[in-house]
């Protein structure tokens, strides 16, 4: 049973670890990064599977579907829209001979 | 010797610990252009990894009720990510984010009714189950939660997607909310007290209409930080209800999730120079304010001649904005800074923070049309820049760029910080025609002596232009 302060300590770590993995990010990746955290949070998915898997009364069935296809949605949605989104970031690694013009 | 039920929990403990790991390295590669792309794919395994391991939870029932939910929400979802356009990007990060708050709330509500027949069930002698009063409160703050992003993101959707005026208000808004949420609070709190079925039912219609009406009246111009703002909500929710299935991985994940996205709303409001308070409870984006009258007179320029100007320029700032994606003119505008850039000139991209609708979205927007990344510069590095610049392109970006921001204590976009086009020798503005930005307020920066109209398409403008600078070319300039 994870309680009292060490349930407090685990949410001050977890909240210190989501402010500093991104305190430095670039503006060019704050939509990406938004949508990829949109993501990381359909890992509510597993608990909406739990609800519905422990469900005892047909209405925590219907309770636990809604939250597992609701859950799903945010999973694959998310994944979808960040990959592709971040997919296009890859081209610019190496932008080609055109910008040397500019400088 | 542990037996094998034992084995395959202490599996589903280390699947979930995986997991956990993945999600934080995932979102830790992401905030790394180099890396992002396989942040994604590290978080995706982790989620995938945690899902299968759960499928053999002990006890486990509507599994095919599950399967089915899962396989056809995931169809669903992969199927629209897949089709949506780039510039709609914002509206179904909303949308999913809005599920996962629906998710969270939901397994708040399975598990407030299961507490509610623990207490119901008749005494038993021995062993009387007895509700953790710390799990209680959590997975109410977590419905509550979960239950405001789920509808609040539903309505920013509507209202991105175009399904519902941008704005909805009535006198007395303010009032109705807060006792709404008040409303939701204290229902909150007599289900800690009594838990009854009734009070449950009473409770989350008062948290998802108080979702509805917190949005309502919000703005388009700030719907981002509300996204970032919601985004940040189910991410605390999945942690709360993570705590009350004392499941580690949704702990972990939603609290990180619930602090980086905080701190993203903070950047963001930050960067439209508005407190997170005044996105929510203030009327931006409402037009009718009553700014100062602008003198002078919005004098327009045909494309050959705007061409001959970029023709003479050295230097040249394009600044776009949402409008230019609306008009799909990403890629004719890039076009057009290559033929700028194989006529020696400097070319640069100015970017608002909040260009586009979420930090961030113009830079995808460019990246697609194939805009290489050093080319596009942020607002403070660009700035000092624009005294050097002969001409500045400001296409389809409008408030961003006012200088009333800086002068005009009564505009209500004062404060916001701006890119300073206006100190460019020569601007330019393309615009499909005279109306106001999402703000609702003139522009001063069209009035100024060094500014130029050119009403047109984004495309068809860029494609002038290019022909333009080839007729110069052919027409004897070198």
């Amino acid at each position: 049973m994870i309680d009292g302060f060490l349930a407090l300590y685990l949410f001050m770590l977890a909240a210190f670890t989501g402010h500093e993995i991104i305190s430095r990010v670039p503006v060019i990746l704050h939509t990406p990064l938004m949508s990829g955290s949109n993501f990381v949070h359909g890992i509510v998915l597993v608990g909406a599977m739990v609800a519905l898997g422990e469900a005892t009364t047909p209405l925590q069935m219907w309770i636990g579907a809604i939250g597992v296809f609701l859950g799903a949605g945010n999973a694959a949605g998310g994944y979808v829209v960040t990959e592709r989104m971040l997919e296009m970031f890859k081209s610019s690694k190496k932008p080609g001979s055109a910008q040397q013009g500019a400088k | 010797m542990m037996n094998s039920a034992q084995l395959i929990s202490l599996l589903i403990q280390a699947s979930y610990f995986a997991a956990a790991v993945l999600l934080i390295m995932g979102i830790k590669r992401m905030s790394s252009p180099v890396t992002a792309r396989s942040g994604i794919q590290w978080a995706g395994v982790g989620v995938l990894v945690a899902v299968i391991a759960t499928f053999f939870h002990s006890g486990m029932h509507n599994v095919v009720l599950m399967l089915a939910a899962i396989i056809a929400s995931t169809a669903l979802a992969w199927y629209s990510g897949k089709k949506v356009a780039m510039t709609d990007m914002p509206q179904m990060v909303a949308l999913y984010n809005g599920m996962g708050g629906g998710s969270a709330a939901a397994i708040g509500a399975s598990a407030l009714l299961g507490f509610a027949s623990l207490m119901a069930a008749p005494k038993f002698v021995a062993a009387q189950p007895h509700v953790n009063q710390s799990q209680l409160v959590l997975a109410v703050l977590g419905a509550l939660i979960g239950s405001i992003s789920f509808t609040g993101s539903l309505i920013a959707f509507a209202k991105l997607q175009g399904w519902m005026d941008k704005t909805f208000r009535f006198p007395g808004q303010q009032a109705v909310n807060g006792l709404c949420f008040l409303a939701a609070v204290a229902f909150g709190a007599m289900v800690v007290w009594h838990l009854e079925p009734n009070y449950i039912v009473l409770f989350f219609a008062a948290a998802l209409l108080f979702g509805i009406l917190m949005t309502l009246p919000i703005g388009g111009a700030d719907m981002p930080v509300v996204i970032s703002l919601y985004n940040a909500f189910t991410g605390l929710a999945v942690g709360f209800e993570g705590y009350v299935q004392q499941n580690v991985a949704l702990i972990i994940a939603g609290t990180v999730v619930g602090a980086a996205g905080t701190l993203l709303t903070r950047l963001m409001a930050k960067a439209m120079n508005r407190s997170i308070s005044n996105v929510l409870f203030s009327n931006f984006g409402g037009g009718g304010a009553s700014a100062a009258e602008i003198k002078g007179s919005l004098k327009p320029i045909d494309a050959d001649d705007a061409a001959s100007l970029l023709y003479l320029a050295e230097k040249v700032i394009i600044v776009p904005g949402y409008g230019m994606a609306v008009a799909q003119a990403q890629h004719k505008i890039w076009e057009l800074s290559q033929q700028l850039i194989k006529r020696d000139k400097q070319v640069k991209f100015a970017i608002h923070p909040v260009a586009g609708r979420m930090p961030g979205h113009m830079n995808v927007l460019l990246a697609e049309a194939g805009v290489p990344y050093d080319l596009i510069a942020d607002m403070d590095d660009i700035n000092p820049e624009f005294p050097n610049c002969d001409v500045a392109i400001v296409i389809g970006a409008n408030d961003v760029v006012n200088p009333v921001a800086k002068t005009d204590k009564s505009s209500p976009i004062y404060g916001m910080p701006i890119l300073d086009v206006a100190n460019a020798k020569q601007v330019i503005v393309i615009k499909r025609g005279k109306g106001t930005g999402f703000a609702g307020i003139e522009n001063a920066l069209f009035y100024q002596d060094n500014c130029r109209m050119l009403y047109a398409d984004g495309q068809e403008a860029a494609n002038k232009l290019i022909a333009g600078l080839k007729a110069v070319d052919s027409g004897g300039g070198h």
